[in-house]
């Protein structure tokens, strides 16, 4: 069903790595403005889930689609969408973080250098501004010059969602965002999130059920490629209505 | 199926079998209250309030390990509503347990005047709470909704023995003032009854919410 509050809605979703299928038949709706989690034991395809969302498993040979990722209206999967203009609006934040061996300031001023923006002001303002959104801008205020690889891992994590932010997404896909990190570094990025729903619909796979619960508005749990449930996150984890998800949150999984 | 977290459920288990321990104990101690009325046993009455304490120390042992549960182990879903009527669940029995000590302090009260009336509802009124206590935790234990509503039900009975024993008591000690004291008391002893069978209740509708997630009336 098409309505306003979904930013994306995934149809029928099928996903093949040459013969290995990897996602059966996915249905989901993703809310605007909300946290939607992606839970499941290693290998039930949630990441892979995740990258179907901006066409990154594009890069993976021999990975074939069918069904449809409808994002503004269009289906992301038909013939004439542009793959970089849909990455820059549904942005990607890793495990890893990958800062570029560049200064701090080059790091977020290179994606919309790289879409057109020329003027030295405007970049300057939009690469404050997003330091500002990530929670990063005051830490790094003094040393924007300086190499992003001298910043600590959470630092760096937020300068990737900064750079993310520099372009101006409505979505941002999250893949264990803090699996990396400390727990004092996983908490801010998790603040982060939070602030950042205002603006941003945001889904994140995570392997931390807690984190999961702590963070997001909506859950689905996916087990070897279907997706068993999908709901409000107080539901899933209160009371979920399939069994498989209650076996696999209370740990009683085999 | 494999559990992966063994020795969490392992504890829930044990502290499940801890609150069936302290619900049988307190079970005997509604026994005992009434068997020391009929039998003016004042030193079984003393027994009853001194082992109130026993009862007090399991509620507080068993709060104390849910809470270290929730905090060590952040269970979820069935796990943590278990966890939270356990919690909930020790509350109503150290209640009744209460109730057993105040029939005996009326007892007590007694002492070993002759009984003002025959009071020969009184342990049926105490084999039927017995016995809603017992199919109440029964009831939790095998997470069977219908027996906990079934069980439920039962309690109007109770209700029904405590409005009648009210009026009989009355009406002796309308026609005599010198009974006021004695039939107070044994009012009050159909009232804890009453109550006991009451928190019974909540028992059971602490096991619908288990079940179901649900909170639900079940009077």
């Amino acid at each position: 069903m098409s309505t306003k509050e979904n930013v994306l809605e995934i149809k029928n979703l099928n996903f093949y790595y040459d013969d290995f299928q990897a996602l059966n038949d996915i249905n989901m709706d993703v809310k605007k403005n909300k946290v939607t989690a992606l839970i499941g034991p290693s290998g039930c395809g949630k990441s892979t889930f995740l990258r179907t969302i901006n066409r990154m498993n594009d890069l993976i040979e021999g990975s074939r689609v069918e069904g449809q990722v409808v994002f503004d209206g269009d289906d992301i999967y038909s013939g004439n969408i542009d793959v970089v203009r849909l990455r820059k609006r549904i942005g990607m934040v890793f495990q890893q973080p990958n800062p570029f061996p560049k200064s701090v300031f080059d790091n977020v001023a290179y994606g919309p250098k790289v879409h057109g923006v020329k003027d030295k002001a405007e970049i300057e303002e939009l690469v404050i501004e997003s330091l500002k959104g990530a929670a990063l801008f005051d830490e790094v205020k003094d040393r924007l010059d300086s190499s992003a690889l001298g910043l600590s891992g959470g630092q760096q994590q937020r300068l990737c969602i900064a750079r993310a932010l520099a372009v101006k997404p409505e979505v941002l896909l999250m893949d264990e965002p803090a699996s990396a990190l400390d727990p004092v570094a996983t908490a801010k990025i998790e603040d982060l999130i939070e602030e950042l729903k205002e603006k941003y619909s945001i889904v994140i796979v995570t392997h931390s059920m807690q984190q999961a619960a702590r963070v997001s508005d909506e859950t689905g749990f996916f087990l070897m490629g279907d997706l068993i449930e999908f709901d409000k996150t107080d539901k899933i984890f209160e009371n979920p209505a399939n069994q498989k998800t209650e076996d696999y949150i209370t740990g009683r999984f085999g | 199926m494999n559990d992966s977290r063994k020795n969490f459920h392992t504890e829930l288990n044990d502290l499940e079998k801890e609150m069936l321990k302290m619900g049988s104990v307190v079970g005997e101690s509604i026994s005992k209250s009434i068997e020391a009325l009929m039998n003016k046993d004042l030193e079984l009455a003393d027994k009853v309030i001194k082992d109130d304490d026993v009862i007090d120390n399991y509620e507080l042992d068993i709060e104390e390990k849910c809470t270290r549960l929730i905090a060590l182990q952040q269970p979820v879903a069935i796990d943590l509503r278990k966890i939270i009527v356990i919690s909930k669940l020790v509350t109503d029995l150290e209640r009744i347990g209460d109730n057993a000590s105040n029939i005996a302090h009326r007892v007590k009260d007694i002492g070993d005047q002759p009984l003002i009336k025959e009071m020969q509802d009184l342990p049926g009124m105490r084999d039927k709470v017995v016995k809603q206590l017992r199919d109440s935790l029964e009831a939790f234990v095998e997470m069977d909704i219908e027996k906990a509503k079934m069980v439920a039900a039962r309690d109007k009975e109770v209700n029904q023995l405590d409005k009648q024993i009210n009026k009989e008591l009355l009406s002796v000690m309308e026609n005599d003032c010198a009974t006021i004291e004695q039939g107070t008391s044994l009012m009050f002893i159909s009232r804890f009854l009453e109550r006991i069978g009451d928190h019974s209740t909540n028992i059971c509708e602490r096991t619908v919410y288990m079940k179901t997630g649900e909170w639900t009336e079940l009077e």
